[in-house]
């Protein structure tokens, strides 16, 4: 979505631009003015949205996280402003370098590593395949990702648990059954996680290839570049931007999943798998403390927006 | 451009402005009573149909409006919160859990009952163990209790008689439970002796409080209890049976779904010797439940999990359970009480009991044939409720229940000593109610 409202964006400034530098009045006269409200207008009702249920929300959360609001007990009352006492406990918490490691690791090998590779590689082998072929394993691929989370992560359970579908077929090959989501739950989550996700991935790619002109491609075949070469000087220059809003989008889904976690693990066993979406639930939700749950939720909420910003600038010094 | 961000700015905050009036609602009016309730039990639906049936035929004008709130106890306890935040939405009456009661009493949110109560006949004839659940802390009554619920040693009779052990079992202390698990064991390895799960209620605080300083917290001092003993040695008893094999694999104990293994697998199909559960395991077992297993009555059989060495009272039990509360902001006071009132009343809450397989609250109900054939057990597990106890659940117990769970998963699964896990409870529990709010033991 941000990619397209961003290309929107710039291409207004364009056409915009000469009537920026031509001389104009100090206060343009009424009829300019009216008009240019008149122009915005149409972006009220989204503007307004935000504001409502995005915009609301956040600052709550921020003020929230200043305070020891609670769900119940005494400070439910009468929350009190405790300053910056969350915070601090964060910082002290040793769950929380814990869960931000987990996190980290989530993010690295189910979204930047797995979904975005192999979403790649999807795209690029389909290019090639005969379209029966590529139908149906791109229908494969999209299932994961049509289901609703909630299935996706009942059937993820259902795969990885200890007499689950993993270990059914394994023991067929006579390997020893491993308990999973016991032994490795990490591990698992990012599979379940690729496993979902790699759709969106391949998706982006398969249309970002498309736009790759075929003859940039043939002419460099026949000044003899091999076929590594080619996806390496001609194909992922090309597609750069698009790697780019992939891996934006994909970080951001994934920095927020809760659902999965919380259905196949549950953070566990032992938190160890309570990543920082699940320890502000734990928090807010089963302790009663919305203060912490919320200064938890600004964290991430602060990650994403550095992550965001980093893949924006990488965007627009492609475009440079 | 200024003029632009202006009109912006106007537009903005008009749209914000008229989406920002519409929740008035127009606060409730007397004539109504607003019951907040967990959807997900048929029997308690059938409870509060009943209720506002009976109630509205006898208090004309008067209209009961159920809200069922859909979810698990988490979500329901997080909606009900919610709901209490405005008197908008404040329920006039609303089950809770016995868990959230003293929490929600801090907030504010409950009315106290002592003096509607005073003149209730009814009162007298409630179990004294049970009315603990609905005391706040401050002594005072804001809550009737609807069920309780006991813990006892459930135990397959073919399995322990296969193995030669003397039938009806009854362990006097701790030792016996463990002679009993290592002889089945070593009459038949491939059975899961005794089990008991990584966790609480049917587990660390059966252990706890059969100890001789066991308690979480000390309720005179009003002050949480660190460095206890009793502690350590209710670890180090979940690390033998752990550690020897006589209960499942670590891996299973940290499943939250093992319980349906034990109740729908193992114990019917003998593969199992005993495990703490609830006084509610007939449910399981019973016609049309999801475990249905005809013979249970004849295989299974209870007994009170007994104290460390054997001390008085020679037995102990947890309980929990939901109860009746009346919102503290509720404009009819009188006739909200009037409902609870209503509610468990004598043939209501035989019938909710019965139905629901729960323990008396009622001793009048207790003393009816139809509640002691309820289920072959109704009447050993009731007879536990007088050794029972409530956790102390103060605002802050939520936190320190996951607090005791994790120590004890860290000794059962975690590789960690029973003195190194109770160290870190006490720590933990220090950070959460502060270093002045604890005791040493």
């Amino acid at each position: 979505m941000s990619p397209a409202r961003a290309a929107g964006a710039t291409a207004a400034r364009d056409r915009d631009q000469p009537v920026r530098e031509a001389p104009r009045p100090r206060t343009p006269p009424a009829s300019v003015r009216l008009r240019q409200a008149v122009r915005l207008l149409p972006l009220l009702p989204a503007v307004v949205l935000l504001l409502v249920f995005l915009g609301g929300p956040i600052l709550w959360a921020f003020y929230g996280s200043f305070t020891d609001a609670g769900l119940t007990g005494a400070s439910a009352r009468n929350p009190e402003w405790i300053g910056l006492d969350n915070y601090r406990t964060l910082l002290t918490d040793p769950q929380f370098p814990h869960s931000l490691w987990l996190t980290f690791l989530f993010v690295l090998g189910s979204a930047v590593i797995g979904q975005n590779c192999l979403g790649l590689a999807l795209a690029l082998v389909m290019q090639r395949a005969n379209r029966v072929v590529a139908a149906v394993a791109g229908t494969c691929v999209v299932a994961a990702w049509v289901l609703p989370e909630i299935v996706a992560a009942f059937i993820a359970y259902a795969f990885f648990f200890r007499d689950g579908m993993l270990n059914q077929l394994t023991g067929l090959a006579g390997l020893p059954v491993v308990d999973w989501l016991y032994e490795y739950p990490m591990l698992a989550l990012v599979f379940a996680n690729i496993w979902r996700g790699t759709a969106f991935s391949m998706m982006n790619y398969q249309a970002a290839l498309n736009d790759v002109p075929p003859e940039i491609t043939e002419s460099a075949t026949i000044d003899g570049a091999g076929g590594m070469q080619r996806l390496r000087f001609i194909t992922l220059p090309m597609i750069k931007s698009s790697i780019a809003t992939n891996l934006m989008l994909i970080t951001l889904l994934t920095l927020g999943t809760f659902t999965l976690i919380y259905v196949v693990t549950g953070g566990g066993p032992l938190n160890a798998s309570t990543t920082l979406p699940i320890m502000a639930y734990e928090q807010a939700f089963q302790y009663g403390d919305i203060g912490y749950g919320t200064a938890i939720a600004v964290v991430m909420l602060l990650i994403g927006a550095v992550f965001s910003i980093a893949y924006i600038r990488m965007l627009r010094e492609r475009k440079d | 451009m200024r003029g632009i961000k202006k009109t912006f700015m106007a537009v903005t905050v008009v749209g914000l402005a008229l989406t920002g009036c519409s929740g008035d609602s127009g606060g409730e009016d007397s004539q109504t009573l607003l019951i907040a309730y967990k959807k997900a039990d048929p029997v308690l639906e059938s409870l509060m149909e009943n209720t506002k049936e009976q109630f509205e035929a006898a208090n004309e004008g008067i209209t009961v409006e159920l809200s069922p709130i859909e979810g698990n106890d988490d979500d329901y306890a997080t909606k009900l919160a919610l709901s209490q935040r405005s008197p908008d939405t404040a329920p006039d009456v609303f089950v809770e859990d016995s868990f959230k009661l003293r929490a929600d009493v801090d907030a504010g949110y409950v009315l106290a009952l002592d003096e509607y109560l005073a003149d209730w006949e009814d009162w007298d004839a409630f179990n004294e163990t049970a009315k603990e659940a609905g005391t706040g802390d401050d002594g005072g009554i804001y809550a009737v209790p609807l069920e309780a619920d006991t813990r006892v040693i459930w135990y397959n009779q073919n399995v322990l008689g296969a193995a030669g052990i003397e039938l009806p079992w009854q362990p006097q202390n701790w030792e016996d439970l463990l002679e009993m698990a290592r002889t089945v064991k070593a009459a038949n390895p491939d059975v899961v002796p005794f089990s008991m799960y990584a966790g609480t209620m049917q587990s660390f605080y059966e252990l706890l409080y059969g100890t001789e300083d066991g308690a979480l917290y000390d309720e005179d001092e009003q002050k949480w209890v660190v460095g206890s003993q009793g502690f350590i040695d209710s670890l180090d008893f979940l690390k033998t049976i752990y550690d020897e094999g006589l209960a499942v694999t670590p891996a299973q104990a940290l499943d939250p779904n093992i319980w349906q293994e034990i109740v729908g697998d193992m114990l019917p199909q003998d593969r199992m010797g005993a495990t703490v559960e609830g006084s509610y395991a007939p449910q399981f077992w019973q016609e049309g439940a999801d475990y249905e297993w005809p013979e249970y009555g004849e295989v299974m059989a209870t007994s009170p999990f007994p104290t460390q060495n054997g001390q008085e009272p020679g037995a102990v039990s947890m309980s929990g359970g939901w109860t009746l509360a009346v919102g503290a902001g509720s404009e009819n006071p009188e006739l909200a009480v009037d409902f609870v009132k209503m509610a468990m009343n004598f043939d209501n809450s035989l019938a909710y009991t019965v139905d629901a397989s729960k323990i008396a609250v009622r001793n009048d109900v207790a003393e009816t044939t139809e509640y002691q054939e309820m289920n072959p057990f109704a009447k050993e597990v009731t007879e536990v409720l007088e050794v029972s106890r409530y956790r102390p659940a103060t605002a802050d117990f939520a936190e320190i229940d996951t607090a005791v769970l994790t120590a004890t998963q860290e000794v059962v699964a975690g590789g960690k000593s029973p003195e190194e896990a109770a160290a870190d409870y006490d720590e933990a529990l220090k950070q959460i109610v502060g270093e002045d709010n604890v005791i040493e033991k």
